[in-house]
């Protein structure tokens, strides 16, 4: 879908310092040459299903579309891989292609931690250093998963500017890319930042649609009414949606984090409250005040709490193809109890966005047809948290 | 309002300065401009402060905090540069986006009127600038074309087309100062002369004179930010007298005095 320079519309683009655009360049290079490559196809899909444990199930939760009244709702359970969350599918591609183009150690931001962790294991498995960086802020929300990337031999460091969130550990991670290139590669977690990123880590992330279209086809010999799934920087819910995009009657719904509330401050909704503009190497929708400069946003979840939006979500909302809907903090708890009491299951902060609208989107269709929720992530990391939220003094 | 090639009129070399605009206080930074015009910049580049300043080094990380939480925005700042004297050209170090987000034309109208004749973008590469470029032209406000030593065979396209000056970034990295500078200056800077002729100036890491008399005597000029920036991080509002003195010094080995 993107164009040579990697524009999705009006969106997207390399807006970084002219140190880093010969390592785009490489990348880029790299990328075109080994997803074509027979080989790295199979390693990739090797490591995929023997290690990361794809195909991941598409379950139908029969409970929780009876709590909704009306269409059947299916949860893609990413939060089955290796590892807990969707973030291991890019977190492997990346590595694989880092360690094909000669690179021995692989760069990460994280936010909630899962991309750390995805990362970090990764390069344990295929023995490339690793340095993490995230947020101080998150690393005290998500004490546990530094403690877990560094069982796995990653080094994480805590990022002490600005917010202390995830936008100051991607920053930090583009400080550290540029000085340090020849043998790092920087393995961006998101469908974000310069062009070739939002195009390679959907194009690793579309294995969930494209899985979740067949078993949707054999379960129930229909397409989904609509897919559903969370939205930060949007790597899940991309993969969620590319293999639908050419469906037409199918929905394509984005779950923002509202935090508490789009007429609040406190915040992390983009489509809903961000305006144009260019930062993190894309043009994009970003949080921003009068004069271009970067808000501090708000979420529960420290997976969504960042200030922008990838640029192919922007298009496909700038297109209409996509809806994007703000969830709250207090309606994504609500649906991390919901979800944990009628199916067993719990899920991370950041699905539970995407839970709480599928009950409501669901509820909008009769028995005969189906929807499909991304499960994007397990939500043992946040039990502690969501405790905390409720007021109960529990600590990891 | 005075263009870029005026800076290089005395022998050729020009020595660069930065300050972030309203370190501490949009007063100091006027009054700043005027010492370092004063005592032998040749060109003053203006920071304007960004929440996310990617390219630079934790000291400009700070000045850009220190001047955001007091309150610095880009109208204050163009209205502070209206009503200073002007001895040398001025240019803007900015991000892209407080420039994108204010409007092109209507940020380069006011660039115009404050006697701002060029911008440095360091998160507008190349391949990006083409947008801003023709929307700074009909104003004619330079945008400054940036070369790292990663650049290599992107040289003969970056320089093509250069105007002011070119702005040769020494060394991986972010701004800041550096012991030392390993990139082979010289080669770099022989290059670019095969594509261009427009003055190249060496910034990322001079920290003081002895370093600015290299990068001078192997380019056409050498731009210190992070040490001046430093100098006014520890002196606050009394940065003058150090200032005069650190600008005079540095001014007087890149002229080869």
């Amino acid at each position: 879908m993107a164009d040579r320079k990697g524009r999705f519309g009006d969106f997207g683009g390399q807006y970084v310092p002219e140190t880093l655009m010969s390592a785009l360049e490489e990348l880029e290079t790299a990328y075109k040459k080994y997803s074509r490559d027979a080989q790295f196809r199979a390693e990739l899909k090797g490591l995929l299903e023997d290690y990361a444990g794809r195909p991941s199930r598409l379950y139908y939760a029969k409970k929780l579309s009876e709590y909704a009244g009306g269409a059947k709702i299916y949860l893609k359970r990413e939060d089955l891989n290796h590892t807990g969350s969707h973030k291991i599918n890019n977190a492997l591609g990346q590595a694989l292609l880092a360690k094909k183009m000669g690179k021995s150690r692989l760069i990460a931001e994280t936010g909630a931690g899962q991309h750390g962790v995805a990362t970090a294991t990764a390069a344990a498995l295929l023995g490339l250093e690793c340095e993490v960086f995230m947020g101080e802020e998150d690393t005290i929300r998500q004490a546990l998963n530094v403690y877990r990337m560094k069982l796995l031999g990653a080094k994480v460091t805590a990022v002490k500017t600005g917010t202390r969130t995830l936008k100051d550990a991607v920053n930090e991670c583009m400080r550290e890319w540029s000085c340090r290139i020849a043998d790092t590669h920087y393995c961006l977690g998101s469908v974000m930042g310069p062009h070739p990123f939002p195009t390679m880590v959907r194009d690793f992330q579309a294995i969930i649609s494209k899985e979740a279209r067949a078993q949707i086809l054999r379960k129930e010999g229909r397409l989904p009414r609509a897919v559903v799934a969370c939205v930060g920087g949007g790597s899940n819910a991309i993969g969620s949606f590319y293999n639908f995009i050419g469906d037409e009657g199918v929905r394509l719904i984005g779950c923002e984090a509202a935090g508490k509330g789009v007429e609040s401050f406190e915040t992390a909704a983009t489509i809903a409250t961000g305006k144009l503009g260019v930062f993190h190497g894309m043009k994009s929708l970003f949080c921003q005040n009068e004069y271009g400069q970067i808000a501090s946003v708000y979420s529960i979840s420290a997976g969504l709490d960042y200030p922008g939006i990838g640029p192919e979500h922007a298009h496909l909302n700038a297109v209409g193809r996509a809806e994007y809907v703000p969830v709250t903090d207090e309606q994504a708890v609500e649906a991390f109890g919901l979800l944990s009491r009628t199916e067993g299951i719990i899920p991370a902060i950041e699905s539970a966005h995407a839970v709480y609208y599928a009950v409501k989107v669901a509820a909008q269709y009769s028995a005969e047809d189906n929807i499909i929720v991304c499960l994007s992530g397990r939500g043992d990391k946040d039990v502690a948290a969501i405790a905390r939220y409720k007021g109960e003094n529990i600590y990891d | 309002m005075i263009k870029i090639d005026s800076a290089f009129r005395r022998d050729g070399k020009a020595f660069i300065t930065f300050l972030t605009a309203g370190d501490p206080s949009l007063e100091d930074t006027a009054r700043y401009i005027g010492i370092m015009q004063d005592n032998g910049a040749d060109l003053i580049e203006v920071g304007i402060p960004f929440s996310d300043p990617i390219a630079e080094g934790p000291v400009i990380q700070a000045a850009d905090l220190r001047a955001l939480s007091g309150g610095v925005d880009t109208d204050r700042i163009f209205d502070m540069l209206e009503g200073i004297e002007k001895k040398v050209p001025i240019v803007f170090m900015s991000y892209l986006n407080p420039v994108f987000f204010y409007g092109y034309d209507r940020f380069f109208a006011r660039c115009r009127k404050a006697g701002v004749c060029g911008i440095i973008i360091p998160d507008a590469p190349f391949e990006e600038s083409g947008e801003v470029k023709r929307a700074a032209k009909p104003y004619g406000i330079t945008v400054v074309d940036m070369v790292a030593p990663t650049s290599e065979e992107r040289i003969k396209k970056v320089c093509a087309h250069s105007k002011g000056f070119i702005y040769l970034v020494s060394s991986l990295g972010v701004t800041g100062m550096r012991k030392n500078i390993v990139t082979d200056i010289g080669a770099v800077v022989g290059k670019i002369r095969q594509t261009s002729r427009t003055p190249v100036c060496v910034g990322f890491g001079i920290s003081g004179p002895e370093q600015a008399r290299n990068m001078s005597s192997l380019s056409d000029g050498a731009i210190i930010g992070s040490a001046i920036v430093r100098i006014i991080a520890e002196h606050g509002s009394r940065a003058d007298e150090p200032l005069r003195a650190f600008i005079s010094e540095v001014s007087a080995a890149v002229h080869g005095k």
